[in-house]
């Protein structure tokens, strides 16, 4: 019973990990077909962001919270930046998306070698986060228990914020009919951006909960990226809901593997059974109808 | 000059460049290249530095007719081109130790032996038939399984990429049997040639040069065939593929099958050539780095991914040795600038006028 408890707390806790690594990429990828490698990079970028406030600021407590509206703010920003730049002209391939953004993945890791050097850092978390807490007589790390929490929050604001903003109906429109958006007065170049800055910064959120794990480093981004596009597209692209369950799905799945077997054999058995699924719903848990034959 | 005239000659260029002895003349110019200009011009170490390119170059050629042909974007050849090093590497290694011997590296880490699925590839036709066999056979079945549910576009490139994830992990996760982050190294001999002969490693060379000359002959006549028509129609258009009769999945799975095969061998030829192979030559990273020489060389043609990725690979080497970390911002910057800008590569700068197979599947991949 209690190791069944830990697992289950341990896969829902590595799966909201992945849940606001690929919530970003929901709304990137899901909603708007570009495939952003740099998405890592953006997590990446917040989790220095977390650093760099500490180191401004001293207090762990007080940096923790600054941090995670400016980390939403600094992953936001390289969105639009990359957005603006590169991706607008490039909606219409979206394969290549994915091989001009590991360029850029590639140029912002050499970054953050070169500013903040190779060698990981650490980020203390605040006292109030460190040691267990005591729940029904189980204990749960408190620092896991917070992440569980931020991806609740996180989640449910994104899903409020689509469903009831006028913003969100902006950009459900602009993804369900791009020409018909446009000419009911939504302007989708403003829109794709909002939708980019929203996502981008989701990673940089990510990356301050990502500190509270453990040490950061330049290729922080690399170890989530490939997992966090899993759950999207084990979810399903353009749904919110699909990606929530196949992120704690994965989650649950990988660390009761772990448990039972070894890492490496958890994560290949993960992707077998990803690609098996697959072959019952290739489309993901949920998917959009639509009347294209793709 | 008029428009006219322009089109016009620019059609004759073209039609030179693609005519039968354009590109006879072209391998003939190659095979002289590769097999007397460059022994003749190189030290036995440059040699053998351009031995490595041409490995590299193969996996090219193979990423050219999946990616660029046939439109499936291939984030996991490092995997196939890791399964076929790995099974030389395997059979060096037991080579080395002798009939019933163990691979020093095993002794050191456990006491165990060799464990069974090493054994078979103490014979040297087992692994050569094996790297012939089983990189083709994965691609095919993961073809299959992926191509046949309209499994494409960016979720197959995912999948790849996460296949060639759980493959370094994979590797680096079992140190006793595979080597771990190490990898195999210090093989002696080559099927009874000694490695450190520098006559022996010019052989390696020239099987090496030779290997991807019948490779490009083998991609020419694929795309020339009527199944190259096919499998560009299946990339600009599947549905009407489909419409026509034909099965999509079953073209696709050709071209990733053989471009699975083509890897393999090219691994198999890196690892007596540059004496190593460890994770670092196969995860997420090496294997998409593979795909910068073939977008910037131009992805739908022949020529172009080999030279692409032998120029890549040459100047990652003599950077990389100078500013290790200005290699990676170049690295970055060629995917940004060529992917978005010159999207059919610098032969779209050559072939002067876009035919049809030469443009990219632009808007028809989503």
């Amino acid at each position: 019973m209690d190791t069944l408890v830990t697992q289950i707390f341990n896969g829902l806790s590595v799966g909201s990990i992945l849940l606001l690594a690929a919530l970003g990429l929901a709304l990137t990828f899901g909603q708007m077909g570009v495939i952003n490698m740099a998405h890592g990079e953006f997590i990446m970028a917040g989790a220095y962001t977390a650093f760099v406030v500490q180191q401004a600021l001293g207090a762990a407590g007080l940096s923790l919270l600054v941090s995670l509206p400016l980390a939403f703010a600094v992953g936001g920003l390289l969105g639009v930046v990359l957005e603006a730049t590169l991706l607008r002209r490039m909606y219409h391939r979206p394969l290549d998306t994915l091989l001009v953004t590991w360029g850029v993945s590639l140029v912002l890791q050499q970054l953050a070698r070169d500013v903040f050097g190779t060698a990981g850092v650490d980020v203390p978390s605040p006292a109030w986060l460190s040691g267990p807490v005591e729940i029904l007589g189980f204990t749960f790390s408190r620092s896991r228990m917070f992440i569980l929490l931020l991806a609740v929050a996180a989640v449910t604001t994104v899903v409020l914020a689509l469903r009831y903003t006028s913003l969100g109906r902006r950009i459900r429109a602009t993804v369900q009919n791009r020409q018909l958006a446009e000419s009911s007065g939504i302007s989708t170049r403003r829109t794709d951006m909002l939708t980019f800055f929203i996502g981008s910064g989701l990673a940089g959120v990510a990356g301050v909960a990502l500190t509270l794990m453990g040490s950061i480093s330049p290729n922080l981004g690399t170890s989530y990226i490939v997992d966090a596009f899993l759950v999207v597209i084990v979810g399903g692209l353009g749904q919110l809901r699909g990606a929530i369950i196949a992120a704690f799905a994965l989650g649950v799945a990988q660390s009761w593997l772990e448990y039972s077997t070894t890492a490496s054999i958890a994560k290949v058995l993960v992707l077998a059974a990803v690609v098996a699924f697959l072959q019952f719903r290739p489309q993901g848990i949920f998917r959009l109808r639509t009347r294209s034959l793709v | 000059m008029t428009a006219a005239t322009r089109v016009t000659a620019a059609t004759r260029v073209t039609a030179l460049l693609r005519s039968r002895y354009a590109v006879g003349l072209g391998f003939l110019a190659a095979a002289v290249l590769l097999f007397a200009v460059a022994p003749l011009l190189l030290s036995g170490f440059r040699l053998g530095q351009l031995g490595r390119y041409l490995c590299l170059a193969m996996v090219a050629v193979g990423i050219g007719l999946a990616w660029g042909r046939g439109g499936m974007l291939t984030l996991g050849q490092g995997v196939f081109f890791g399964i076929g090093a790995y099974l030389m590497a395997m059979h060096l290694s037991l080579a080395d130790a002798g009939p019933g011997g163990t691979p020093a590296f095993m002794t050191l880490i456990s006491s165990d032996g060799v464990p069974w699925w090493w054994e078979p590839f103490r014979s040297g036709t087992v692994t050569v038939l094996a790297i012939l066999v089983l990189p083709a056979l994965l691609a095919t079945v993961l073809g299959l399984a992926t191509f046949r549910r309209r499994v494409r576009g960016a979720y197959f490139a995912i999948l790849s990429q996460a296949l060639a994830a759980a493959f370094a992990i994979l590797l680096v996760g079992n140190p006793a049997t595979t080597g771990g982050s190490t990898g195999l190294n210090n093989f002696v001999g080559f099927f009874g040639f000694a490695l450190r002969d520098p006559v022996n490693r010019q052989m390696l060379y020239f099987i090496a040069a030779g290997v991807l000359l019948l490779m490009l002959v083998v991609a020419r006549q694929l795309m020339v065939s009527r199944y190259g028509e096919l499998l560009v129609a299946c990339r600009d258009s599947e549905e009407r593929v489909r419409f026509l009769g034909y099965d999509p999945a079953t073209v696709k799975t050709v071209a990733f099958a053989v471009a699975a095969l083509m890897a393999g061998v090219g691994g198999a030829l890196f690892v007596p050539i540059v004496g190593i192979i460890s994770p670092n030559d196969v995860g997420v990273v090496p294997s998409i780095a593979l795909l910068i020489g073939v977008a910037i060389g131009g992805r739908t043609t022949l020529a172009g991914p080999v030279l692409g990725a032998i120029v890549v690979a040459w100047a990652a080497t003599t950077l990389s040795e100078q500013f290790p970390s200005g290699w990676t911002y170049a690295q970055g910057l060629m995917f940004m600038l060529v992917v978005a800008f010159l999207p059919g590569g610098i032969a779209s700068l050559v072939t002067l006028r876009r035919r049809r197979s030469a443009t990219p599947a632009v808007g028809r991949t989503a």
